[in-house]
């Protein structure tokens, strides 16, 4: 398949809870195989998805989080979040994953995939997409 | 125009699964083309043969397979999402050892590669659910 479109993927909801979250993840992996350009974004309670040092051992659930850490070797590179979202629930960015992608480019140069945008720069981004996935 | 539909809610607890209906209904009304629906999450249990609502509420399940069949929709259940609901075809009932199917006519079950390919082959994806 030759086409390329700009996919984001939009994630508004607390990791647990509901399953949204998890399976928005996998539909990412997924679509990281068809060699789309792929950017990810947080808002809402979606943020706490990317809480570091996240325990469900007291809920039985699988913790899926390491994940998101893997999303640089599927060349998953521009992960967005959403400043106000994280000021309204006394977060920072230290609160959150950090998470990396290596350039090839720049002799494999480890980068930052988060990029911290305001809501208004969020409706930029989503502007210039082809296709938008809600989770 | 060329749509992708997903839905990702389930049927009766939540409207998304009748307004994805009446949006794809409406579209072909009006000359579009549905390219394919993709359910999601919840929204597998729109393929469920086993539904039985009340006489006097909508069947959810049999609009879909008739809707489906008049117009030779893709109507695809995530595999993933699938198997974690109990969602089975001949297919996955042989692979998993499960005694019974409860698919219903005019779906199929299939991997997320076809939500993702949905969103490259159409013009607009329509995403129904929370």
């Amino acid at each position: 398949m030759s086409d390329t479109k700009k996919f984001l993927f939009f994630n508004r909801k607390a990791p647990y809870g509901t399953i949204y979250a998890w399976e928005s993840l996998e539909v990412v992996l997924i679509s990281a195989a068809f060699e789309q350009d792929v950017s990810l974004a947080f808002m809402d309670d979606g943020v706490y998805q990317l809480v570091k040092g996240q325990d469900t051992s007291g809920i039985g659930m699988k913790n899926f989080s390491p994940t998101y850490a893997a999303l640089g070797d599927y060349e998953i590179t521009k992960i967005y979040v959403e400043k106000e979202s994280l000021e309204e629930r006394g977060l920072t960015l230290d609160d959150l994953q950090h998470l990396v992608w290596e350039d090839e480019d720049e002799d494999y140069a480890e980068k930052d995939s988060i990029r911290l945008v305001s809501r208004a720069e969020l409706g930029d981004v989503m502007a210039e997409q082809d296709v938008l996935f809600n989770f | 125009m060329k749509f992708t539909i997903q839905v990702n809610e389930g049927p009766y607890q939540h409207q998304s699964a009748d307004s994805a209906y009446h949006f794809a209904k409406a579209a072909l009304e009006k000359g579009h083309e549905i390219f394919r629906i993709f359910f999601y999450h919840d929204g597998v249990n729109n393929g469920t043969r086993l539904t039985t609502p009340p006489q006097d509420d909508r069947n959810i399940v049999a609009r879909w397979t008739e809707l489906g069949q008049a117009h030779d929709i893709d109507m695809v259940l995530c595999v993933a999402a699938a198997q974690r609901r109990g969602l089975v075809d001949d297919g996955e009932a042989e692979r998993n050892g499960k005694d019974a199917t409860n698919i219903a006519p005019g779906f199929r079950i299939s991997g997320l590669g076809q939500l993702v390919e949905g969103g490259i082959q159409s013009d607009r994806l329509i995403v129904f659910g929370d």
